[in-house]
């Protein structure tokens, strides 16, 4: 499972997590460019979000390794990486713009105007001074987006970002995320809507049973291997 | 990234904003002491010299269970949404966090110590015979030995199924001596008598448990 076209910006090796007695992940090994967008695709259970978790350092390898960068600890390299859980990861009691200042906190971001700008930039309005849990889902879900784009990461880790978005909300978020791929971003989308990502994504990543069953260019999978798995 | 102290400042500033939009903590902190003084008020009636006798206990038996709901609630914040998560993947320090949750509960308790104790001392008819400054001491001694405690093994049982059990499983056996110390520092003190021995034991304790846990808080922020 590689891929040689340009260096890698994410190496998996024999990645193996385990949860009890039940493995998530069984030994994916796989290598992701940089400047790419990749949606991940798989029924439930495949793996997908532990795969994803794992990338984001919020779940530790039970064997195997990943290399971010070139890095091997996740931390040294988390300033580069935005991730978005199929959760909000928000507060429900403070406005979005609330959310987004605390959050830049975190990761030094001294320039007031940038929380405004990526809530822009996911079609929100900054000023909206409601709380976040009065928020419908789908707003959620792109203020989610906006916390992930915060701190203009060189790789976006995406969990389900398009459940409970309406088809042209769905359809403006793709539009976004290939603007950033085109800026050289990489971008992982865990999705259950891939014909959103038709045309848009440069590969996709079929996962079974916890590891990489296939990589397509389009979104078709091979049918004799279909018929086999 | 911010500095620690930055980015600790900036966690306590939003937990502060939280609590003064819900009140979930301060409101069911406030309910329960309230009914603790009451129930014992009627269950008991002290004169002057009994009041001073059993107050230091019932007093803090008071601020420990109370304390206890504050300390679900901080955490529960957290993983409501998963906003620990964010917090996690970011490169913000583990220890600012538990600086400022610890910081955070200290503030809640404390104004739950300032509303509650004129209140014992109604009920009570309370009058200490020993400096009042030495009770503030032990009070803010003794507030910083539950919250500190009471911060990270609420993080601790944070994934367990049944943690608002757990915590205070966990809590309690591990406050007896700090508990021991402010008990009978508070009775020596309102009895005029010397509390020297067990300030210091307080004030050790502190630094020990404050210790401990700023150097294991990133595990147990991280632990699966």
């Amino acid at each position: 499972m590689t891929e040689t076209s340009t260096p890698p910006v994410v190496t998996v090796t024999n990645l193996i997590k385990q949860f009890g007695r039940f493995a998530a992940l069984r030994g994916v090994t796989a290598e992701f460019s940089g400047g790419k967008l990749y949606a991940i695709l798989g029924d439930n259970g495949a793996g997908k979000t532990t795969l994803l978790r794992t990338l984001a350092g919020l779940n530790n390898p039970s064997s195997g390794e990943i290399a971010i960068l070139g890095s091997r600890k996740f931390h040294s390299i988390c300033q580069q990486v935005g991730y978005m859980a199929h959760p909000s990861l928000l507060y429900d009691e403070m406005s979005g713009l609330e959310n987004l200042q605390y959050f830049a906190q975190l990761y030094g971001i001294t320039n007031s105007a940038r929380c405004s700008e990526v809530i822009r930039a996911v079609g929100l309005d900054p000023d909206l001074v409601r709380p976040i849990g009065q928020y419908s889902q789908g707003m959620k879900q792109r203020m989610s987006l906006a916390r992930a784009l915060l701190n203009d990461p060189k790789i976006l880790l995406l969990d389900e970002p398009f459940s409970n978005v309406d088809l042209h909300s769905a359809a403006e978020m793709v539009r976004l995320l290939t603007g950033l791929r085109d800026q050289g971003k990489t971008i992982f989308v865990v999705t259950h809507q891939a014909a959103l990502l038709e045309g848009a994504a440069d590969e996709f990543i079929w996962m079974e049973y916890g590891n990489i069953v296939e990589r397509t260019r389009d979104f078709k999978r091979d049918p004799k291997r279909e018929l086999k798995t | 990234m911010s500095p620690p102290t930055g980015i600790a400042r900036a966690t306590l500033l939003k937990d502060l904003r939280l609590e003064w939009r819900s009140k979930d903590s301060i409101n069911s902190m406030l309910f329960f002491s309230l009914l603790v003084v009451v129930v014992f008020s009627f269950s008991f009636d002290p004169t002057a010299e009994e009041s001073r006798q059993i107050a230091g206990g019932l007093i803090w038996v008071a601020f420990l269970f109370a304390a206890v709901v504050a300390l679900n609630q901080t955490w529960a914040r957290e993983i409501r949404n998963q906003v620990l998560d964010a917090y996690r993947v970011s490169p913000a320090p583990a220890n600012s966090l538990f600086l400022a949750k610890t910081l955070g509960n200290f503030i809640f308790v404390t104004v739950l110590e300032a509303l509650m104790t004129p209140l014992f001392i109604a009920f009570y008819r309370l009058r200490a015979l020993g400096p009042i400054w030495q009770l503030l001491l032990v009070a803010m001694l003794g507030t910083w030995a539950l919250v500190v405690n009471g911060t990270f093994f609420a993080a601790m049982s944070l994934r367990t199924r049944s943690r608002e059990i757990m915590l205070p499983l966990l809590l309690f056996p591990i406050s007896i001596p700090a508990l021991l110390a402010m008990v009978q520092a508070t009775t020596a003190i309102l009895n005029g008598e010397g509390a020297r021995f067990w300030i210091v034991l307080l004030a050790t304790y502190d630094l020990v448990f404050t210790t401990v846990c700023l150097l294991l808080f990133e595990t147990v922020l991280n632990a699966e």
